[in-house]
């Protein structure tokens, strides 16, 4: 393996993968707004891959935007913070989208808050500096990381100041920073690239001296080409390169987006980290540079509100905590004929049942779907006609999974590498006889006993 | 969650009714199962038309009889098992069709009818309906006539003396060639420029290569059919007819004669490439052609049987399972890790 100087060697594509309808432009062009502050925000104690954090606060007490409110001791954690003024209330639970209850912080919004134009310059806006960052400590970088609460903003939410901690038996050379958004509908990290790209290479290049990586490449699909652009201008004089790579679902997974950039496999069971890459969302870039330069925590993030089942679909900087219904109300409130509202994007999100639930730091888009976009196909028999195979990126075998789970044949799961598979939809979205390959592979992988 | 019932009353808002799904939420339209059915019967029109120019009422006749003779088989022996019908699929159809090109033209009503019945029966339903029998239903049911009733199909190795239409008074081509291989006759010159157009005898739908091709090539180009089993098909019969090339170069029929004759093309587009019977993945189903391909030419030269393609798909059926077992593709990354300890 050779180390690589952070160009982009691969051949900017993977192999098989799906082409979904983009759906871009209900929200691409729509500039970020800031949400206004909703009287009451919920902030989830678990919403970062690893331990639930333990209350700081107690209920009845006044916090200060900003304020750590939840925190544990354990390394695989990220704490978390108020995203506003106010005074705290009684706890209570959350039902996230996916199906887990959580413990919430709520509060109650009180006194001064930061609004409008001035809160977005305090997240995004002001100056970046693309020189003179060789004075932080990688040391000092990731304290700054963990102190403000840092998770992967593209969705898995894991906590970043562990993936940029220095390991001396798995060295990193590149740091990959993935602005891919391959999802369909979604526009929140288009727009961020557009908006803020200083913000972004800024945060890459601190990220890439934290964990050690001498070559920086962000990876950016051909449907962004204009955000290429920004941040091609925003990184000129440093060493950050930018890779335009193929439009193709899913080229944001770190499997396919890796190998095409980088001409790595990332072995299965394992992390990009063994092949001495690290990945972090652009989302994450920006707020690592907050993090370090600003000693801000992250309490905001950028929300595509989207779909045709949305009055106004916009792109907002919502508060860590606000509630799909404030969000939704924002955007003028759902159509008549709306029918799904996804958290995330149409591929892989999840339903919500309840617009209740609170938005969390992995909270990348709400699309809300109508009765046109769903399709539904009546589920017949498997006629092994082998589609799923051909689209299947991590060269899998979907329908012997699916019913190896369905008919509980754990071995044959096991010999068609059953957990293996990353979820990622293309094996569903392609099936002529309308099997719920995704769901089917899910439940097997939850059922199957551990060896 | 547990809201008093008054507070349902005043605290429900009016708005659209939202389902809960699992991902993913929008789904590709562009094929379903009964849109690839319909793919194969349209594929087979130029077959059926070329066969209906060649043998005129005799074709017709045959569709007429096994199209809806299987389709009441089917819906006969699934109401037997208490299932529900799924005929709107047109699996049915196809397997009628099929089965009417594979049988001569002179075979008699019965012969049509008894055969759909096996077909769809034994082939099909016994082993629990569309999309879980091991063996081609069409091959299934031919099989069973062939056995039963040999000399029912007696296109296949006679000669009609009085026949009405001229074409059926010569043998097949592929019998024309086993009794030359036999006598050392030379093979006529027009006859590879015949076997493409079809004007020659065989079975319903073997006639035409370019029919075949045709109806073959749009089939792949909609991804209906798999390439790579044709492709496979190809390979292996040209590998087996190239080395009896080499071995007997006094022989005038060549590899492209072996390619455009005899049921060769109907079954490496039509019949082999059956998504159930077939293996699920790219590089299984070129070995699945490939064996399909050596055994038609191995049949065609080293036995009695001057056609070898109803034996040969139904011996690559019964290995399919074992392809797709022996083949499991590698994943991205290599397998899952065994975790020690």
């Amino acid at each position: 393996m050779n180390p690589s100087m952070g160009g982009a060697v691969g051949s900017g594509t993977f192999a098989r993968g799906v082409h979904p309808p983009q759906r871009k432009t209900y929200s691409e062009a729509a500039a970020t707004e800031v949400l206004p502050l909703p009287p009451e925000v919920a902030v989830p104690l678990l919403q970062h891959t690893g331990v639930p954090c333990e209350p700081l606060v107690k209920a009845k007490e006044e916090v200060s935007a900003g304020q750590m409110i939840g925190k544990a001791d354990a390394f695989v954690s990220a704490p978390v913070h108020a995203p506003c003024r106010g005074v705290v209330q009684m706890f209570s639970v959350a039902t996230l989208p996916n199906g887990r209850h959580v413990k919430t912080i709520p509060i109650r919004a009180a006194g001064e808050q930061l609004a409008g134009q001035a809160l977005y310059d305090d997240v995004l806006g002001g100056d970046w500096p693309r020189s003179g960052l060789g004075r932080y400590e990688p040391g000092r970088i990731v304290e700054a990381v963990r102190e403000g609460g840092l998770v992967g903003l593209g969705g898995a939410a894991f906590p970043t100041h562990v993936k940029l901690t220095r390991n001396e038996s798995r060295p990193v050379d590149t740091l990959l920073v993935n602005g891919c958004e391959c999802e369909p509908y979604l526009t929140s990290d288009y727009r961020l690239m557009l908006e803020a790209p200083a913000a972004i290479v800024c945060g890459a290049m601190l990220a890439a001296k934290a964990c050690g990586a001498r070559g920086i490449v962000i990876a950016v699909e051909s449907n962004k080409a204009d955000a290429a652009e920004r941040l091609r201008q925003a990184a000129s004089g440093t060493a950050v390169r930018v890779s335009v790579v193929r439009t193709k679902y899913p080229m944001g997974g770190e499997r396919q987006v890796v190998p095409a950039v980088l001409k790595r496999r990332v072995p299965t069971g394992g992390l990009p980290l063994d092949v001495g890459v690290v990945v972090i969302n652009v989302g994450t870039a920006a707020a690592v540079a907050r993090a370090v330069l600003r000693a801000k925590p992250l309490t905001h993030r950028v929300v595509t509100v989207t779909g045709a089942g949305i009055a106004n679909p916009k792109n907002l900087l919502v508060p860590i905590g606000a509630s799909y219904r404030a969000l939704i109300d924002c955007c003028g409130g759902l159509t008549d004929d709306a029918v799904r509202v996804v958290a995330g994007g149409p591929m892989m999100g999840f339903a919500l049942g309840s617009l209740d639930a609170p938005v969390t730091k992995g909270t990348s888009g709400v699309t809300v779907l109508t009765t046109r976009d769903v399709t539904r196909i009546e589920e017949t028999q498997c006629i092994r006609c082998g589609r799923c195979v051909d689209v299947c990126p991590l060269h899998l075998v979907p329908t012997r999974m699916a019913m190896a789970s369905r008919y509980k044949d754990w071995e044959l799961a096991r010999r068609y590498y059953l957990s293996a598979c990353c979820e990622c939809g293309c094996c569903a979205y392609v099936c002529p006889a309308g099997i719920p390959l995704v769901q089917l592979m899910r439940t097997g992988k939850s059922q199957m006993p551990r060896e | 969650m547990g809201k008093a019932p008054s507070d349902v009353e005043t605290a429900a808002p009016a708005g659209p009714l939202i389902e809960v799904a699992p991902a993913p939420h929008v789904l590709s339209r562009a094929l379903t199962t009964r849109r690839m059915m319909i793919d194969v019967l349209i594929a087979l029109a130029p077959v059926a038309v070329a066969s209906v120019l060649v043998f005129g009422w005799y074709a017709v006749l045959q569709i007429l009889v096994c199209v809806p003779s299987c389709v009441s088989a089917e819906a006969i022996l699934t109401r037997a098992r208490g299932k529900r019908l799924t005929l709107t699929d047109c699996s049915a159809m196809v397997t009628g069709l099929i089965l009417a090109f594979s049988l001569p033209a002179t075979a008699p009503v019965w012969v049509g009818i008894i055969g759909s019945f096996a077909a769809i029966g034994i082939g099909k339903i016994v082993f629990g309906g569309v999309g879980m029998n091991i063996f081609n239903p069409a091959m299934v049911g031919r099989a069973f006539v062939m056995m039963a009733f040999p000399g029912a199909l007696a296109a296949g190795g006679y000669v009609l003396a009085d026949a009405s239409v001229p074409v059926l008074t010569h043998a097949t081509p592929m019998t024309e060639v086993f009794q030359r291989s036999q006598d050392g006759g030379a093979v006529p010159a027009d006859l590879l420029a015949s076997l493409f157009l079809g004007n020659t005898n065989g079975s319903l739908g073997e006639t035409s290569a370019l029919a075949c091709l045709l109806g073959g090539l749009y089939l792949c180009i909609r991804r209906t059919a798999s390439w790579e089993i044709p492709a496979g098909a190809i390979l292996g019969l040209l590998a087996v007819a190239g080395l009896d090339n080499l071995a007997r170069p006094e022989s005038q029929w060549t590899v492209l004669h072996h390619v455009l004759g005899g049921a060769f093309l109907l079954g490496a587009f039509f019949i082999l490439t059956d998504p159930v019977t077939s293996p699920l993945t790219p590089a299984a189903k070129l070995v699945f052609g490939a064996v399909f391909g050596a055994l038609v030419m191995t049949i065609r030269l080293f036995t009695p049987y001057p056609e070898g393609v109803m034996f040969s798909v139904l011996a690559v059926n019964g290995i399919s399972p074992l392809l797709n077992r022996w083949m499991v593709p590698r994943p991205v990354g290599g397998p899952v890790p065994v975790k020690k300890g």
